[in-house]
């Protein structure tokens, strides 16, 4: 049995030492909204807040979490979608199929409370996400926006918008 | 009324999330009385400040096949096709919205199920989504569909007032007479327009497309953004019903091999496990209380196959195979104007030479799954499909209940790519699984490993280009080879006809027949296919052959450009001139990427063009190479002319998408060793990142005189400028992917 604290409300579970901390929150705690997309930590799909940092949960047995750790997911990560990243998200239609959204917006809200103003290559070393419908232009667009930070690439999706009617 | 959508997951939740917002599907007879409730839950997305539809069910009436009006003025708009991330469903509902004349703001959609759709004929057309045709092969009906319930509603209205419908205006959804000064909404008459009969589509003018106020606006999606950014979409992979097991599949890694055995004894124990069995003569299934635990079990679980005749092809056998179709006699010519051989025998210059686009993989970023639930009336499936009249008659064939007893709930798909719309090979897993579980739910859900191993991979295929330059530096004559595998042999052979699979030369048709032809034309051309297929299923990859086919003209292009001294597109423009709209492209692309000003030392352009899925296509890209071979793209910048433009800023959305999963082609491909797929998952098939992104601009000429796609038609030329930068910016021609083959590496 294990006790989780996630979304600020503690859990019991029962389940295998090894069992990664992301089948335990989809299949135990039934919060769905974190993703699995490879397995093994490389795809990003899966990404929680342990404490405030940006982790990915797929290859996190739920034994290494300790009962005084605060889980975060994606449900728990504003009370009404209203994080400047979501908000910013939202206003750029970053998201296309939105699979991979859940980890994209987990791990740019970590990166924006470590560095407020992040600059375009702190956002390429920290947004190592995959999206396979390639919203990353639109990402990297919406976290200088969420950051109130105005970058040249910052400009790019709401270019791309425009025609030439 | 049945409920098919649960909400109980299993375990310890105490909070569980409201991850099945239902809604109610009205399926209704204006003959009848209108609003007839059939009463079927389906697990809905409901967008963001939009009311569900599925309260007050019993008074929202139906107006038509397209429309369903609800007392509180939302207008739902119906969706037969596939949302996967590409934008369609918002495209849709602005074509419908835009001839109703309602208030965008109170627009609802809900997705037509295939059991609804065939209860009443296929009322809704083809619900396939593929090959970029969501909109185009369906905007006429959709703006008929729309039409036709406004001008019930407005009718609706006349005879209440008892007054002429020609006195009558509309805009929002609020009706109004001005020489009585009377004002109602669609929500008020609603009901009575129900009841009236359906004007004949056929009499109904639509409106010019100048005039349009919603379609051909940058409108933001509906189909449910902040859900995809707070956890509550319920994709297929995240369905909860009652009782619910989970499985997981291993097919034998190498493709024509079989199961021999497995030892169960060694996994039976292991806890939650509930059954592990042989599901067919090439797949071992577990099925246990949890999908980890099924997992954990088939990763525990021993395994003999027999790996059959194909355990020793490698890569480099599929090669040397491949390339005994570049010189071969058994190859048919599609395009055979003059004689592009003697041309360029007798040319002063001439150049050859072979590229080859490898194998490569969809990897839609859910991995395939689906839950099947079979009772002794009932067979039930959740999916995310690109067909799902393709799921539903496998569902039926592969569980024997007759389609009338079938239904699929189509969810919104985690990427589709064309993966999803073929074989369906899935739906038999999961029903065969299922069959073990009378009555109960079971849901399937494959590895990364077991996706990336099993694909229906982009169709190997290399090609043998030749070209002279005659003395004035025009091109005297080209001859192009295409030799690969063939996606119609795999998938569809009855497509072949007489031995000529021109599918496989998709881009290079010299009509438009097919949505895809030649930019050039010239005295002196000649186009071939010889098929040489391998053991590697093969299907439908964003784009398909114009991938491959792209690379092979517009790669080759430049390096005859080069031989002839000539500017690449100077040189492509003189062969353009009976090609319009192609050239419309270029010259666009050109014009807007600034091609032929300075640019930043050690920046080089590369340029290129080609049409698929009846839209044209062009990218200029900006690329630095290191002295290490660090491939950096800066900028691309596209033409697209699709005709008529729904929704701009989801175009820009596709084609910035087509960048990515196009460049990701540079870093990987699917190889071949001991008969199976190399690539295992993402820490060997390397995917492009964020870093990797290059700045693409977009430019959409507008023509407006047809009706072309969106989804795809990008993507053929984004790799080919990239490889034009390289070669300009290296001198040496990029003739092999990934990038690595030539020591490159994209960064
Ligand atoms: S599922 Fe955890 S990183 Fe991919
Ligand atoms: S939005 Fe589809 S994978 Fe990222």
């Amino acid at each position: 049995m294990f006790q989780l604290n996630i979304n600020g409300r503690v859990h019991k579970v029962d389940a295998e030492p090894d069992t990664p901390l992301l089948w335990v929150i989809r299949e135990q705690v039934g919060l769905t909204g974190t993703k699995y997309g490879c397995g093994v930590a490389q795809c990003g799909a899966c990404s929680i807040h342990l404490n405030g940092e940006v982790v990915r949960s797929c290859l996190l047995p739920v034994s290494a979490v300790k009962p005084g750790d605060r889980i975060v997911t994606i449900e728990g990560l504003s009370r009404d979608s209203s994080h400047p990243v979501q908000k910013a998200w939202a206003e750029l239609d970053v998201a296309q199929c939105g699979f991979c959204q859940s980890g994209q917006v987990m791990a740019a809200a970590a990166l924006l409370r470590k560095k407020p103003k992040p600059t375009d290559k702190d956002i390429d070393e920290a947004m190592s996400n995959i999206c396979r419908c390639g919203t990353y232009h639109r990402i990297r667009a919406a976290i200088h926006r969420a950051a109130g930070t105005k970058t040249a690439a910052a400009d790019v999706a709401t270019d791309a918008g425009n025609t030439t009617v | 009324m049945k409920k098919s959508m649960e909400n109980i997951g299993s375990g310890q939740a105490q909070n569980q999330p409201e991850n099945t917002a239902r809604r109610q599907f009205m399926v209704g007879s204006a003959a009848a009385g209108g609003g007839l409730v059939l009463g079927m839950h389906l697990p809905f997305e409901i967008a963001p400040g939009i009311a569900p539809a599925a309260a007050q069910g019993a008074a929202a009436s139906e107006i038509n096949l397209w429309v369903v009006v609800r007392p509180d003025e939302t207008c739902v708009i119906r969706i037969a096709r596939a949302e996967m991330g590409q934008g369609t469903l918002t495209g849709l509902a602005q074509l419908v919205a835009e001839e109703l004349e309602c208030d965008w703001s109170k627009v609802a959609t809900e997705q037509i199920t295939p059991g609804q759709n065939l209860a009443r004929k296929r009322a809704w057309g083809d619900m396939s989504t593929s090959g970029s045709r969501g909109i185009r092969q369906s905007h006429d009906y959709v703006r008929r569909g729309g039409a036709a319930a406004r001008t019930m509603l407005l009718q609706a209205a006349a005879e209440e007032w008892k007054v002429p419908v020609g006195e009558l205006s509309v805009a929002n959804g609020v009706i109004t007479h001005a020489g009585s000064n009377r004002k109602t909404s669609y929500g008020k008459v609603a009901t009575a327009a129900s009841k009236l009969t359906a004007p004949d589509p056929k009499s109904i003018t639509l409106k010019p497309i100048k005039d349009w106020k919603i379609a051909g606006k940058p409108l933001r999606r509906i189909d449910g953004t902040m859900s995809k950014l707070n956890g509550s979409k319920v994709y297929a992979m995240d369905v909860k019903l009652s009782g619910m097991l989970h499985a997981t599949v291993r097919e034998c890694p190498v493709f024509g091999g079989r199961l021999v055995s497995f030892d169960d004894s060694k996994v039976k124990g292991m806890p939650g496990v509930k059954k592990v069995f042989r599901l067919n003569d090439i797949t071992v299934a577990v099925v246990a209380d949890t999908w980890w635990r099924a997992k954990k079990a088939m990763d525990a679980l021993p395994v003999v196959w027999d790996e059959g005749p194909n355990a020793k092809v490698t890569s480099a056998s599929i090669d040397a195979h491949l390339r005994t179709g570049l010189t071969s006699d058994d190859a048919f010519a599609d395009i055979n104007t003059g004689d592009a051989i003697k041309a360029i025998a007798a040319a002063p210059r001439k150049v050859e030479a072979v590229y080859r686009a490898p194998f490569t993989s969809h990897t839609t970023m859910e991995p395939m799954n689906c839950t099947v639930r079979l009772t002794a009336d009932k067979a039930e499936l959740w999916i995310p499909t690109q067909s799902a009249e393709a799921s539903m008659a496998v569902l039926s064939s592969s569980s024997g209940m007759p389609l009338d007893k079938c239904e699929v709930y189509a969810m919104d798909l985690g990427g589709g790519f064309g993966r999803r719309i073929g074989s369906q090979d899935v739906v038999r897993q999961g029903v065969a699984i299922a069959r073990e579980f009378p009555g109960v739910p079971v849901k399937m859900l494959w590895t990364r490993e077991e996706d990336q191993a099993h694909g229906l991979y982009r169709p190997i295929a290399m090609a043998r280009l030749s070209a002279g330059v005659d003395a004035q530096g025009k091109l005297a004559g080209l001859h192009v080879r295409v030799s690969g595998q063939s996606i119609n042999a795999f998938a569809n052979p009855a497509a072949i006809k007489e031995g000529r699979d021109r599918r496989q030369l998709q881009g290079l048709w010299d009509t438009l027949e097919g949505d895809a032809q030649i930019g050039y034309t010239h005295s002196n051309l000649r186009t071939e296919y010889a098929m040489r297929n391998t053991h590697l299923p093969v299907g439908p990859w964003r784009g398909v052959n114009t991938n491959q086919n792209g690379i092979f003209l517009e790669c080759f292009m430049d390096e005859v450009a080069k031989l002839a001294n000539r500017d690449p597109l100077e040189f492509r423009r003189e062969l353009m001139s009976e090609r319009p709209k192609h050239l419309g492209v270029l010259n666009a692309v050109a014009e807007k990427s600034g091609w032929g000003k300075p640019l930043p030392k050690g920046v080089f352009r590369g340029i290129a063009q080609f049409m698929g899925y009846g839209s044209y296509s062009a990218a200029v890209a900006e690329v630095s190479v290191s002295g290490k071979g660090e491939v950096k793209v800066h900028r691309m910048v596209f033409a697209l002319d699709c005709g008529n433009y729904v929704n701009p800023d989801q175009v820009a959305a596709q084609i910035e998408g087509s960048v990515a999963y196009g460049m990701t082609t540079l870093h990987s491909e699917i190889s071949v060793d001991a008969g199976r797929v190399v690539e295992t998952n993402f820490h060997n098939f390397r995917v492009m990142k964020i870093a990797e992104m290059p700045k693409v601009e977009v430019v959409l000429p507008v023509t407006g005189d047809f009706w072309g796609g969106v989804g795809e038609p990008t993507i053929c030329v984004v790799v080919p400028a990239i490889l034009n930068a390289i070669f300009a910016a290296t001198g040496k021609p990029v003739h092999n992917l990934p990038l690595s083959k030539q020591g490159l590496t994209l960064v």
